[in-house]
């Protein structure tokens, strides 16, 4: 087996279970090589449990997981080709920097000479190069994180799991070391899969997202695909701001469904395959797709009144009550206040929906 | 007013300066009577004369540290000859103590390595069970000890039904014997150290160097071990030294050949036939013996922190 499309690492039927209760579910995914690969979902959702299934340190309760072809879920972690990047990087605290970055390296055979030197390199890589005599504590969090991506990456794996590397760092560090990590990523080559429960971090990084909950995949794909078009209420509700309305299906007409909210108002968005006529679902709006305007515009058209503004530095997010029906939510982004209007709070105005920006969700 | 404050505040901490000598009383003459005091008596006592029938003159003498270390006397006219039968005693009883520390560790380690990585709530349980032979009277586990290991004790009884041996191991009066009972003896002061220092480990280390292709006995040499070495070096200690001066087990189960220091000293103060000063000279090596011993550990352990 070794034509082009070989997967980096196949998930297949995998299940994963402590006595009565099942962290995972049948779980079957496929990573690309080269890619960066992102587990989202919140804490308790399996996405963990998933990494440490493929770094070897659970065993698969049913299924199997293949790295480049190579069935490897019987295998110890020690025989297998990936390395991680652990959430509180479990650095060796009795090691200088240069031999905790080594260590991986002469584990695989190689010369304490050839394993520092690779070492070295690795630590001139991530900037690191000065503090290679000194001790994991001598260091701070950000340059920990480092030694630790560093290490992770010396011995060549091919693969590397991070298990919510950026978690302790502070907001600044971690856009700086998400941007770092991706960089490093296109770089080396190496198959990233990443774990978090940082929708944000998931979306900036990633080529693709699994979305988890409670154990199962909820949803698959691009960063865009994954906002842009959330297949069900979890991931739309999990990623990102969104208005979620309950509506009713009244008619579906060319690709399109016209349906109705509670106090008679009536949208019309692209139709969903397994969502037909007379169906309660809910439809996903995202703030960002709404303007508001004095008059009603010629798309979808709801009258309101302003209830409040709320200046968050880049953008303005403003709470509209409907005559009947549920509130909404409206951001406008600063730049664009040559377009779009902010109006004070009590006054009545109507709020649109720009074309395809509704979606609805299966449950 | 900002300087009332202050002086105020400066007040408050000198009151407490005061009362912290008072405070540490209690401590201070715990440690002066419980702990100096009978050192030093012991100490005084090894340079006095010996009465016959127990006792001391105080008469200042250097007969007892003569008789430990010197057949022909140091004062005498011809030059000075060793005296090998206390050293000898002496070496025996450090190759002993060492031999039983050795045992306690390797028993002891994965004693306290399987109890540290139980579920939080049975580990105590396991101490338990560990502590609950210290309730009984040392002279009488020793005593057991000894029924145990007899040509025609449980053991050896144990050990032919299951056909491992076809006659009796002969443990009782040897060095093994007392290598035995010491083990038995001061085991838990191995476990609990090496127990408390394994379970503050964080178990992602081991998974990070099984991640990085080390294998369990490279994990265990080079990520475990360095982890809990003050555990393991407390554990040691703990068991070396009260094995050193140990006379219960070697008396009981070592027979008259395995004599160890702790006999010898006991001997000195036990009935009419001792010396006191000699007793008390035989302490003095002891105590000199293992302050070394901890100064070369201490040393290690302060030289490990700063390499690297």
């Amino acid at each position: 087996m070794n034509d082009e499309t070989l997967s980096a690492v196949d998930v297949r039927d995998a299940v994963k279970r402590y006595g009565d209760f099942t962290a995972l579910k049948t779980i079957s995914l496929s990573i690309k090589d080269n890619e960066f690969f992102t587990l989202l979902g919140p804490s308790g959702c399996g996405k963990t449990t998933l990494l440490r299934m493929i770094a070897g340190f659970e065993d698969v309760t049913e299924g199997a997981i293949f790295l480049y072809g190579d069935e490897i879920e019987n295998l110890p972690p020690h025989q297998r080709p990936v390395n991680t990047v652990f959430q509180n990087y479990a650095l060796f605290p009795q090691m200088t920097i240069l031999d905790n970055v080594a260590f991986g390296v002469e584990m695989r055979g190689n010369s304490k000479a050839e394993a520092r030197r690779r070492a070295g390199e690795m630590l001139e890589l991530v900037q690191l190069s000065q503090f290679s005599s000194r001790k994991p504590s001598q260091l701070s969090g950000g340059q920990q994180q480092r030694v630790a991506l560093a290490r992770a990456l010396a011995p060549e794996p091919k693969v590397l799991l991070l298990d919510e590397p950026l978690s302790a760092l502070d907001l600044k560090l971690r856009k700086a070391m998400q941007l770092e990590l991706k960089h490093l990523q296109r770089e080396t080559g190496i198959t990233f899969i990443f774990v978090t429960h940082d929708q944000e971090e998931a979306l900036t990084m990633s080529d693709r997202i699994a979305v988890m909950s409670a154990g199962e995949l909820q949803q698959l794909g691009a960063p865009t695909d994954i906002y842009e078009r959330p297949h069900n209420m979890f991931v739309a509700d999990f990623i990102g701001e969104t208005n979620l309305l309950e509506v009713s299906v009244d008619k579906i007409a060319q690709g399109r469904a016209t349906c109705h909210l509670g106090g008679g108002h009536e949208l019309t968005c692209n139709q969903v395959d397994d969502i037909g006529v007379g169906a309660k679902v809910h439809m996903s709006i995202r703030p960002e797709r709404l303007f508001m305007s004095d008059i009603p515009a010629e798309a979808e058209s709801l009258k309101g009144t302003v209830k409040e503004n709320i200046f968050a530095g880049t953008d303005i997010t403003t709470i509209v009550a409907l005559a009947e029906g549920p509130d909404f939510i409206v951001r406008t982004s600063n730049s664009d206040r040559g377009n779009k209007r902010i109006f004070e709070p009590g006054t009545e105005m109507y709020v649109n929906m720009e074309m395809g920006a509704g979606r609805l969700l299966v449950d | 007013m900002a300087g009332g404050a202050a002086s105020g505040g400066s007040a408050t901490t000198d009151t407490y300066k005061d009362a912290r000598g008072w405070l540490l009383m209690p401590a201070w003459s715990v440690l002066l009577v419980l702990s100096l005091a009978p050192v030093f008596m012991m100490l005084v006592y090894s340079f006095l004369t010996k009465e016959f029938r127990g006792g001391v003159i105080w008469e200042f003498s250097l007969a007892a540290y003569d008789q430990f270390f010197f057949d022909r006397g140091l004062f005498g006219d011809d030059p000075p000859v060793i005296e090998w039968t206390y050293l000898t005693i002496f070496w025996r009883s450090i190759w002993q103590a060492g031999a039983a520390t050795i045992l306690s560790l390797l028993i002891g380690f994965p004693t306290a390595y399987y109890i540290a990585t139980r579920p939080e709530n049975v580990r105590p349980v396991w101490l338990f069970l560990i502590t609950i032979p210290y309730w009984v009277n040392l002279l009488i586990r020793t005593v057991s000890m000894k029924f145990l290991l007899r040509d025609q004790g449980p053991l050896n009884d144990l050990l032919m039904s299951t056909g491992l041996i076809s006659e009796p191991i002969h443990i009782i009066n040897t060095n093994l014997a007392v290598q035995l009972g010491l083990f038995y003896s001061y085991l838990p002061f191995m476990v609990l150290p090496i127990y408390a220092a394994v379970e503050r480990y964080n178990f992602a280390l081991s998974e990070a160097a099984a991640d990085l292709y080390a294998n369990k006995w490279v994990t265990l040499r080079r990520v475990l071990l360095p982890a809990v070495k003050p555990g393991v070096v407390a554990g040691c200690i703990l068991v070396f030294v009260p094995s050193l001066g140990a006379f219960l087990a070697p008396d009981l189960l070592g027979g008259a050949k395995n004599f160890m220091i702790g006999s010898l000293i006991e001997e000195q103060f036990k009935g009419n036939a001792g010396n006191w000063p000699f007793g008390a000279a035989a302490s003095m090596v002891l105590l000199t013996m293992v302050l070394i011993i901890l100064l070369i550990c201490a040393r290690q352990q302060s030289k490990a922190g700063k390499e690297v």
